[in-house]
């Protein structure tokens, strides 16, 4: 313990800037502190982690380049969906994991691609509704491409990574299926991954060109800066990025599941998430989604089977779940933290001096 | 597909296209005013939805006869458009007033918010399973000169031809009308001042009153409502209000009934599964060839928000 203590003391020391260490180290030793986040709470933590990746994508596209983006869940599911279509034994492809992984990914990047080479002309709002409209578009193709997609029911089962290999004679695939912690390492050496490598996009020259364009895109076409080439990247790299959220997540679950998952709903939740975390900061983003999701998926259910246990004991009958005003209970959320914080709760320190420079 | 099924679906896509058009025109005049694309406001016309459903099943023993049937349904679409109006009002005076002076994606996810809680509400007002819409009528078709009309459709249009009606005079002959259509060519900041500040009230007004009337045409053209009705309809809407040059009344209208044309004719070419699909699909290739709109200015400044 001691032993312990003297090296946080000195990572914090090193880490002042680098946040990311001891939050991940805290994550990473999360399922010794609590059997029950070893066990039950593991597969919905996982997912929490998972979205997180996802917002990293969007915060590259509405954050530092600052084009709004509604369908950022149809890449999730595209990417999900690949991953399916090429691991699943009912198709004759079952190709490995890692492959399909990189496969899926390479491809729902390359239809980030095509929906942004026609469209980056488009304002805003209107970037905004094609976004949307693609979104929904995929969703559509999901539920009704049934021989592709299975339809509703969704495509699996997916073997999960690491079937057929043995080390030390464990096969690694059962192992992900027992226990729910390899997931949960898995999804977190990928989140961290995907921070470190947003951070060191952000700092790249590509990075800066994005921030660019965003603040002032004359300025930056005059210092020879393509604008269209730039924003086409950030839809690329976004694609990218929630695709292989995607894959996590349907191998996670084992199956694509409800198409409806990917649509509008989603994207919306994951946009409102970047966004009262704090648009263009990556603590921010993770900031945000751990709380939406963590509040919507970990939190409600815990505390509505805490109550129900309360009110069968008291009063025999359960009347009052707090599942009935989830949705309530999260917009007020979204509209308290924008009164009072609009610019996020952890803003990029570039977003906090601009607002500043406004107000004065 | 033969002519006379062909015209039937273009005549389900007018009527229906009308509304749209009215709750196209309320995300219009809201993003021509402040700036903020309302995303609460097809939940808001759910309400209103909601409100009318709740007045024609306590008011009289329906079906009735076509007069009082007109009557009765004006008066529904009177009272859910004053509620959808001040609801709007109250929402912006409320939410969206303290973040004008915000990050322009900041009052997005407000108006996600609101929408959240509006929908919650109606969830908890109509439940969570399909409502049925009151029958007006005691004959559901009349056939005139041949064709059989429904009678549901001429409903649609008594109640959506007057406020369109309205709006063109208030546009086009009212001094206040032209204020508030010039607003939109100011910037955003204005609207804090005291003189805009009541435009923006009356277009906040303006826009959930449409609302509030076309819920009612919505209700009588689909047969039932249920919560999530708004959250459909507002997708559409802003199709339309998007298709045709967001900021620009009239192009919400010819983009509320080619959101219904085409939505007709893809339900009774590929069946109603392909319907949202087939919309955007056609809005994304149009947007592709005419990146303002149909109506929409130009734009002046490359890629600004």
């Amino acid at each position: 313990m001691n032993i312990q203590c003297a090296s946080l003391s000195c990572l914090m020391k090193w880490s002042k800037k680098n946040w990311e260490i001891p939050v991940f180290t805290i994550l990473a030793l999360a399922p010794w502190f609590h059997p029950a986040l070893a066990g039950g709470l593991g597969g919905q933590i996982t997912s929490v982690l998972i979205i997180c990746i996802a917002a990293l994508g969007l915060n590259v596209m509405v954050g530092f380049t600052g084009l709004l983006h509604l369908g950022i869940a149809s890449f999730f599911g595209l990417g999900g969906l690949f991953l399916a279509i090429l691991t699943v034994p009912m198709n004759p492809l079952e190709i490995g994991f890692l492959p399909a992984v990189f496969v899926s990914v390479s491809v729902t990047a390359a239809i980030g691609t095509l929906l942004g080479s026609p469209t980056l002309r488009l304002r805003g709002e209107y970037l905004a509704i094609v976004t949307l409209g693609f979104g929904e578009v995929v969703r559509v193709l999901f539920l009704n491409l049934e021989n592709v997609t299975g339809g509703t029911q969704g495509l699996g089962p997916i073997p999960p990574p690491g079937s057929g290999i043995f080390v030390t004679g464990i096969d690694l695939g059962r192992e992900f299926v027992v226990d729910s912690r390899w997931f949960y390492y898995l999804s977190l050496i990928v989140l961290f991954v995907v921070v470190l490598l947003v951070r060191v996009l952000e700092k790249s020259t590509l990075g800066r060109a994005w921030i660019a364009v965003r603040e002032e895109p004359l300025a930056a076409a005059t210092i020879g800066i393509s604008a269209t080439k730039v924003r086409l990247s950030a839809f690329t790299i976004a694609a990218g990025i929630a695709g292989l959220a995607g894959c996590l997540s349907v191998a996670s679950i084992g199956t694509t599941g409800d198409p409806n998952a990917f649509g509008f709903n989603r994207s919306v939740a994951i946009l409102c998430a970047v966004i009262i975390g704090g648009l263009g900061s990556i603590s921010g983003t993770l900031v945000g989604v751990t709380i939406l999701f963590g509040f919507d998926i970990v939190v409600i259910p815990w505390v509505d089977s805490w109550m129900q246990r309360i009110q069968e004991q008291v009063f025999d009958v359960s009347f009052f779940t707090l599942g009935s005003w989830r949705l309530a209970l999260v917009g007020i959320a979204l509209i308290v933290v924008m009164r009072f914080r609009p610019v996020g709760l952890i803003p990029s320190r570039r977003f906090a001096a601009e607002l500043q420079e406004s107000q004065q | 597909m033969d002519v006379a099924s062909f015209l039937e679906q273009c005549g389900i896509g007018i009527t229906s296209g009308g509304f749209l058009g009215l709750i196209a025109v309320g995300y219009t005049l809201v993003y021509g005013t402040v700036g903020l694309i309302h995303f609460a406001h097809g939940d808001v016309v759910m309400l209103g939805g909601c409100l009318s459903l709740a007045i024609l099943s306590f008011l009289v023993p329906l079906p009735v006869d076509p007069l009082t049937g007109c009557l009765v349904v004006v008066l529904a679409a009177t009272c859910s458009g004053l509620f959808c109006g001040c609801l709007n009002v109250c929402i912006d005076q409320f939410v969206y007033r303290p973040l004008r002076n915000a990050p322009p994606l900041s009052p997005l996810v407000s108006t996600i918010g609101v929408s959240f809680v509006l929908m919650n509400v109606g969830l908890i007002w109509i439940g969570p399973t399909d409502r049925a819409f009151p029958e007006i009528f005691l004959e559901s078709t009349r056939s005139v000169g041949g064709f059989s009309i429904a009678m549901a459709d001429l409903l649609v249009l008594v109640i959506i031809v007057p406020p369109v009606l309205c709006l063109y005079l208030l546009f086009r002959q009212t001094r206040f009308g032209r204020s508030l259509r010039s607003i939109a060519a100011i910037t955003r900041a204005t609207a804090r001042s005291g003189e805009a500040g009541k435009l923006v009230i009356a277009a906040f007004f303006i826009s959930g009153f449409l609302g509030g009337v076309a819920s009612v045409a919505a209700g009588v053209h689909a047969t039932t409502i249920n919560y999530q009705m708004g959250h459909q309809m507002g997708l559409y809407a802003l199709t339309a209000a998007v298709l045709g040059g967001i900021g620009s009344v009239p192009g919400a209208l010819v983009g509320g009934l080619i959101v219904g044309l085409i939505r007709a004719i893809s339900v009774a070419l590929l069946g109603p599964r392909w319907a949202i699909a087939s919309v955007f699909l056609v809005l994304i290739i149009f947007l592709a060839f005419r990146p303002q709109g149909i109506f929409g200015k130009s734009k002046t400044r490359g890629g600004q928000r």
